[in-house]
């Protein structure tokens, strides 16, 4: 089994995402490593939170495949046999190849484990901190209480159950430094916090894939050293790669194994976080260029 | 407008002086006003005299003593009330903190307190009222209540947890009702096998509905729910070949003392235990029916909410799309919010149906539905206590008002406080939305806690969209 870091994880191909005439994402093509974190970067407005939206199945892309293993690097063998036949996914043993596109969104998560947390934050607010971690726990809680009715019952398999979601969010809450706010309402917490809360409660759903949309929007500069710490460390602990979407370039060119670079919709670059910071294209796409310049950089970029 | 306009004009001033100018012009707005709507509504009245014509009466006494009313009592909100909000509302953080304390208080020892005293109830009316008067207080309050506080809680659970607007949900009641009436008379089936029957068939009626209306959210579910509601109505009206129609069902048979009517025959239950026969006893057989089955709903409600299904509920009330990031299901979650608040529905119709002895499509009308709903909001949505306490005030109110004999010395004998009813509801609903928006009872009780359980504050909750 070959799962050494670096084999790819996530495969994106030809994406497409066609809002009527609004074309949001042109023949996008990508990969994530293995436990590497591939950042998304792009001025506003370049379709990163579009991509996010095919991968996790809010959207429904209108072209391309977006295919997820699990295990071994060996399943990427069944790619075309899974594509060609109607069926979501496919397994091998203990590993595992899905079609995300074709998957609704909650068996993205449930089924295919990608997690994700949301640019403007989506926490439970009236629930507790502690809550919020149970309900990212929802289905294996929901098989362990047979679907409600053996819990009903009060029977001590759930009871077992739910003792070891509540030890696996106070794990959680320790790592995030929020154990002693942990019965507090979720919308009482500071935004910084909010923000740890909800990566943790993704992680909360055992993910081999953490879509992070913009994790450190808001932060103040500590907060953001704070999130690479927390970062890093998901990513050397836990058997997960984390895919991102970040403006805040202390955060990105510091964690990053890799970038991809979006700008209306179409990749303009792809690779080292170095090879990035010295591309005239990204440069262009960011800072824009001198007036002379225009033409020359629009015949690189391809416009 | 301008009122208000003044109003909010205060808010900026600074607390504790009191503006003249502004009191004199909020006093002249306020004259204005209440003689711009008395003068057509009090000021005149139409009479038809002994000829048969019609007359114009004017009757301003009554109608400037109104005005002096509304303008005494706007001054007095001005000068009174409004100056001392102005100094609470810089606490209102500790007031929050009281009012959890109070829920805290409330439920370590209203929650008993309140159980045992609807156990011993009827015994209490027994023993103050003597068998006579103990009917009218079992069945129609005690009894009664509790139908709607088991309807109160079932609802509970669709609008309140899952925060889901259901405007029919009387058509659950209405379909317990008619499962347990035709299946009793036609098949002779007993109470206790009718009872689970008619719940489920109420849960997969409530499956039925939740299938079309899971993409629909907020005012689109709620005109859908509505009009379901209206449907199961119109269906029971007109099929009139198994429902008889308007004329309804009667004769439908009463539950049983587990296999000993409730008669005065030699087999009937006051022969069997040697008691003087008397309609009380059934009374209070069917009081205790409908406490037990308040119980187990009130039960079943208090372990969903700490099962992964009840919490998938309220946090389908509070984000449903983060819900579906975290990979719940939530058509499967409405669902099942749907089916088990139908089936408390579908219970309590098929007890309504066996107390009643006759049904018709007229107990199921879309006002149930909006008193049910009524019950929900006033009490707090998703507090089991408050939703308890508006139900006994609501239905209770009702009853009460149908004895206030003395008003009829203050307003005259054609006064019939009943009448009145729906417009007090009315008011009731205002004031508990200036005082108390989030219901009586507002703070949400966690369903797990890792060092202490906390109320949270209904600040926080949301009341879900749909």
């Amino acid at each position: 089994m070959s799962n050494a870091r670096g084999a790819p994880i996530l495969q994106v191909e030809h994406l497409t995402m066609r809002f009527g005439g609004l074309v949001a994402v042109n023949d996008l093509s990508f990969t994530a490593s293995s436990g590497e974190i591939t950042a998304l970067i792009g001025p506003n407005g370049a379709g990163k939170t579009t991509v996010f939206n095919c991968i996790t199945g809010f959207y429904k892309p209108t072209e391309g495949r977006i295919a997820l293993r699990h295990g071994g690097d060996g399943i990427w063998e069944e790619l075309p046999a899974l594509t060609d036949s109607s069926r979501r996914s496919i397994k091998r043993g203990d590993d595992a190849l899905f079609l995300l596109e074709r998957l609704p969104d909650f068996l993205v998560t449930q089924k295919a484990r990608v997690a994700r947390t949301f640019q403007n934050i989506r926490l439970f607010q009236g629930m507790t901190v502690l809550e919020n971690l149970l309900i990212a726990q929802h289905n294996p809680l929901m098989l362990a209480s047979g679907f409600t009715f053996l819990g009903l019952l009060g029977l001590p398999v759930y009871r077992s159950a739910e003792a070891e979601a509540i030890e696996r969010a106070r794990f959680w809450l320790e790592k995030i430094r929020l154990i002693d706010r942990a019965d507090d309402p979720a919308g009482d917490l500071p935004y910084g916090d909010q923000r740890r809360l909800e990566i943790a409660r993704a992680m909360c759903t055992s993910p081999v894939l953490l879509c992070l949309d913009e994790p450190a929007a808001g932060l103040n500069p500590r907060e953001s050293a704070e999130l690479n710490v927390l970062l890093n460390s998901i990513r050397q602990d836990f058997p997960v790669s984390i895919l991102l979407i970040e403006h805040d370039m202390s955060v990105v060119m510091e964690i990053s194994d890799h970038i991809v670079v979006l700008d209306y919709g179409t990749k303009i670059s792809d690779g080292s976080p170095e090879e990035i910071r010295n591309d005239q294209r990204v440069i262009a796409a960011y800072l824009g260029v001198e007036d002379e310049d225009v033409e020359k950089v629009e015949a690189e970029v391809g416009l | 407008m301008a009122t208000q306009a003044a109003i909010h004009g205060t808010a900026a001033k600074p607390a504790g002086r009191v503006d003249v100018a502004h009191i004199v012009k909020d006093a002249f707005f306020t004259t204005l006003i209440s003689i711009g709507l008395f003068a057509p509504l009090v000021g005149f009245k139409t009479v038809t005299n002994i000829s048969n014509e019609l007359t114009l009466e004017t009757r301003w006494p009554l109608m400037f003593g109104l005005v002096a009313a509304v303008v005494i009592g706007r001054l007095f909100f001005l000068l009174v009330l409004e100056p001392r909000k102005r100094a609470q509302s810089a606490s209102a953080r500790i007031r929050g903190a009281r009012e959890i304390a109070i829920r805290e208080g409330l439920a370590q020892w209203f929650t008993p307190f309140a159980l045992g005293f609807v156990v011993v109830y009827p015994l209490l009316v027994l023993g103050i009222n003597g068998t006579q008067g103990a009917v009218k207080w079992i069945d129609n309050f005690g009894i009664q209540i509790l139908i709607y506080v088991m309807l109160g809680w079932g609802l509970n659970i669709v609008v309140g947890l899952a925060g889901l607007l259901d405007l029919g949900y009387v058509a659950f009641y209405a379909v317990g009702s008619y499962a347990y009436a035709l299946l009793a008379k036609t098949f002779g089936f007993s109470f206790w096998i009718l009872l689970p029957l008619s719940g489920m068939l109420a849960a997969f009626w409530g499956i039925l509905l939740g299938f079309p209306v899971l993409r629909l959210r907020g005012d689109y579910l709620a005109i859908v729910t509505l009009a379901f509601g209206e449907i199961i109505r119109i269906v029971v009206t007109n099929w009139v070949s198994v429902t008889n129609g308007y004329a309804g069902i009667s004769g439908i048979p009463r539950p049983t003392f587990f296999g000993i009517p409730f008669n005065a025959s030699d087999q009937g239950f006051a022969a069997v235990f040697g008691l003087e026969f008397t309609p009380l006893h059934r009374t209070i057989f069917l009081y205790y029916v409908i406490l037990l089955l308040a119980m187990v709903t009130a039960w079943v409600t208090v372990r969903l909410r700490r099962l992964p299904v009840g919490r998938a509920w309220e946090a389908l009330r509070e984000d449903e799309i983060a819900c579906r990031s975290l990979g719940i299901n939530t058509t499967n979650t409405k669902l099942t919010a749907f089916a088990m608040g139908a089936m408390f529905g579908g219970f309590a119709g098929s007890f309504f149906a066996a107390r009643q002895g006759f049904i018709s499509p007229e107990s199921f009308t879309f006002m149930e539905s909006a008193i049910i709903l009524a019950i929900v909001v006033l009490g707090g949505m998703g507090s089991q206590i408050g939703v308890a306490i508006a139900a006994a005030v609501m239905i209770g109110g009702t009853e009460i008002m149908r004895d206030l004999d003395f008003l009829k010395e203050i307003f005259g004998n054609d006064f019939d406080p009943t009448q009145f009813r729906m417009l007090i509801f009315g008011f009731a609903m205002v004031l508990i939305m200036i005082w108390r928006p989030r219901g009586l009872i507002g703070t949400r009780e966690p369903s797990a806690f890792l060092h202490r359980r906390k109320a949270i504050s209904g600040a926080h909750v949301s009341e879900g969209h749909g």
